[in-house]
């Protein structure tokens, strides 16, 4: 076979566009803060200090490479398909957001800045943001909607243990849309000293860059993982919020086409009720958040409220990578509603002793759907994106199952 | 020669800056926002802009974000800025429109400026957009013969101040800090020297808006710019419940705001 040419190759795509998604769209007064980071990250990209200094904390400190786990008696319920889980879920701070974090925190110290924001929906990003602060002695301020310090109220006090202030924001949905917004005001004043690190793979170039290729080790180690396996999967599935552990997973597979690779949104009540976060499902192209993608707006543009029981997907936007391989046609996103992924949570525990987080519980509900469509000779590879821990509380109470229930 | 461009001119030569206002569309509701307009207007600012509410307002502070976030939930839409803009041009000011970008590109950018142009609008302020990321823009607004400003910061290099002023047309806005909307107690240092270099950067007008708050920041900004930005010291007038109360108050403010422009500070008790 010849080799296709460089250019032809998906996984060579760069930004600051991908397709017609992506791009910076911000105010003045941030685009020197963004030239210099892209500088600084174009630097780093070819120094291999920088790569040898990740990969060290990558294997040393977050555990990497993450093991794949099989799970046969959950893919039972899954029409027989073999059913793989990459368990990014047990990784230091119990999801994918450090391998992202601990760059992004890296690439803060080499552009000299002394304290970092960041936003956070479940918790997740902001727990490993305020890790890596203390790791490496920056100063961290963590922007959660309210709604969200109230659903993920154990990772609130976990990041106030690891000395970040999180300030809740009560402004808008109370949710990580209005996080984002808050953080941004945050980055507005305090750029001459601050850092953002962004928790997705969205937001302005080069964001979606930045955390795509910090995300990439997920699938680059799990395409190894698979062919020593057997060969590679019919399909990998990944949780969609803003899409960085789909993003991670996917660009591994993105120049197989063999290999199908379904984001799996949420659905919430049902993208019929309105009542969801299905951004590539139910929503049209525009600027949010500094880049062009596809989000859930009204006819003037007002973004519309996203809803979901998953606080890290509960979104009205997506990255500009997945705008673009939905709309080449590369990638499906599917939507999954609350009770689908309540569901599929309950299901991995019972049947296999791993308790996801319900965001990765959607990715999970997912392969049941594909692995009953396709059958027993199908291969499934799951992104287990984190672990269930700080949503025991939110699930308990779902099944009645919480002490409080039994009054 | 734009109908901004002209008000700033008559301004100076007047021997004084030019005073612009800014207020939410339907704040709190059309009549008493059309009022308002009126009455700026009535006491000396000779440039409003009008901004559409927008549900993620990244630069604004919090009494912008209170305003427009009551204005959403009431049920304002972009028909309401049309209807302001007409309001403040039959007035005999001159209507600018700052909008947040999604807004425009949801209208269609060629719709929206005809559009606006229909109602009398002389310019847009896109806050959150810089000229060289939608090119595009400034191609519908010239199409339409509508101005496009354009902000700098004082974190805006040379190259760029440079970029900006050449594509802003009848102001470059200058921010005169770092940071969202709302008041202050002093105007940022940096605002003077922002002013200076993006006018040895091209710029033949430039308007200084963020946290200029009262008379004697007025007097202060008017010595060294063309044009002098309120606008949360406006809009906090409007959340008094009383309607009288708040036309009084609001008049009262942009009655010491232009004794500012015109060089008069005001003595404080
Ligand atoms: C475990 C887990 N998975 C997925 C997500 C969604 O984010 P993304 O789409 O960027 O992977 C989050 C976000 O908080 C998360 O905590």
């Amino acid at each position: 076979m010849t080799s296709p040419a460089e250019h032809t190759r998906l996984q060579a795509v760069d930004g600051p566009f991908f397709g017609d998604f992506g791009g910076r769209y911000v105010p003045e007064a941030l685009v020197a803060a963004l030239d210099g980071l892209t500088e600084a990250y174009d630097k780093a990209k070819v120094d291999p200090e920088f790569h040898a200094e990740i990969e060290r904390l990558g294997r040393d400190y977050t555990g990497r490479p993450s093991i794949i786990t099989e799970a046969p008696r959950f893919a039972k319920h899954a029409g027989g398909a073999r059913i793989l889980l990459k368990r990014e879920d047990l990784n230091h701070t119990g999801s994918h957001k450090i391998n992202n974090v601990l760059g992004q925190a890296l690439l803060t110290k080499r552009i000299g800045k002394t304290r970092v924001i960041a936003e956070t929906g479940a918790g997740q990003h902001g727990v490993a943001t305020a890790t890596a602060a203390a790791l490496l002695d920056l100063e961290c301020v963590v922007y959660m909607g309210e709604e969200d310090t109230e659903r993920q109220a154990l990772n609130v006090a976990r990041m106030r243990l690891l000395g970040a202030e999180v300030v809740p924001v009560t402004s808008g949905s109370r949710t990580l849309r209005d996080a984002i917004n808050e953080a941004y005001r945050d980055w507005v004043a305090n750029v001459d000293t601050t850092n953002y690190i962004f928790g997705t793979a969205a937001g302005p170039h080069p964001f979606p860059t930045i955390v795509r290729d910090l995300q990439r080790v997920i699938g680059a180690e799990a395409r190894e993982q698979m062919v020593a396996l057997g060969g590679l999967p019919d399909a990998a599935l990944a949780c969609v919020g803003g899409g960085s552990n789909a993003i991670g997973l996917f660009d591994g597979f993105l120049d197989d086409p063999e290999v199908r690779l379904i984001g799996c949104e949420a659905a919430g009540d049902g993208v019929e009720t309105g009542r969801h976060a299905a951004t590539l499902t139910a929503g049209r192209p525009g600027v949010l958040h500094g880049s062009k993608s596809v989000i859930l707006q009204d006819g003037e543009g007002q973004t519309v409220p996203s809803h979901s029981i998953s606080a890290g997907l509960d979104y009205p936007g997506v990255g500009p990578e997945h705008a673009w391989l939905q709309a080449i046609g590369r990638a499906e996103y599917w939507p999954i509603t609350d009770s689908e992924a309540m569901q599929a949570f309950a299901l991995l525990t019972r049947t296999e002793g791993i308790m996801p987080a319900i965001e990765s519980a959607h990715a999970l509900a997912g392969a049941i759907k594909l692995g009953k469509e396709l059958g027993p000779d199908a291969t499934l590879l799951v992104n287990l994106s984190g672990r269930g821990d700080k949503d025991v509380e939110q699930a308990a109470r779902w099944f009645g199952l919480h002490p409080e229930d039994d009054a | 020669m734009s109908a901004l461009t002209a008000a700033i001119d008559a301004a100076k030569a007047q021997g004084r800056a030019a005073l612009i206002g800014y207020l939410p569309s339907g704040f709190p509701n059309a009549a008493t926002s059309h009022r308002a307009l009126r009455a700026i207007i009535e006491a000396g600012v000779d440039i409003v802009e009008i901004g559409p509410p927008y549900t993620d307002p990244v630069l604004d502070g919090p009494v912008i974000q209170q305003a427009t976030a009551a204005a959403l939930a009431s049920g304002v839409t972009m028909a309401d800025t049309y209807a302001a803009v007409s309001v403040v041009r039959d007035a005999g000011a001159v209507p600018v429109v700052m909008s947040y970008y999604n807004l425009m590109l949801q209208r269609g950018l060629d719709t929206f400026a005809r559009e606006l142009v229909d109602a009398g609008a002389a310019g847009v302020i896109a806050p959150d957009v810089t000229p060289d990321a939608a090119p595009e823009w400034v191609e519908a607004a010239d199409a339409a013969g509508l101005d496009h400003v354009y902000l700098v910061a004082p974190s805006t290099t040379a190259e760029r101040l440079a970029l900006t002023a050449q594509a802003s047309s009848g102001f470059v806005y200058a921010a005169s800090l770092m940071g969202v909307t709302g008041e202050r107690a002093s105007v940022g240092e940096a605002a003077e020297r922002l002013v200076a270099d993006v006018r040895a950067a091209g710029a033949e007008r430039v308007c200084v808006g963020l946290g200029v708050s009262t008379g004697e920041h007025a007097a202060q900004v008017a010595r060294y710019a063309d044009g002098v930005i309120v606008g949360t010291a406006l809009v906090k007038c409007l959340f008094d419940e009383d309607e009288d109360a708040a036309i009084a108050a609001i008049t009262e403010k942009a009655r010491e705001l232009r004794r500012g422009v015109e060089g008069h500070v005001e003595a404080h008790a």
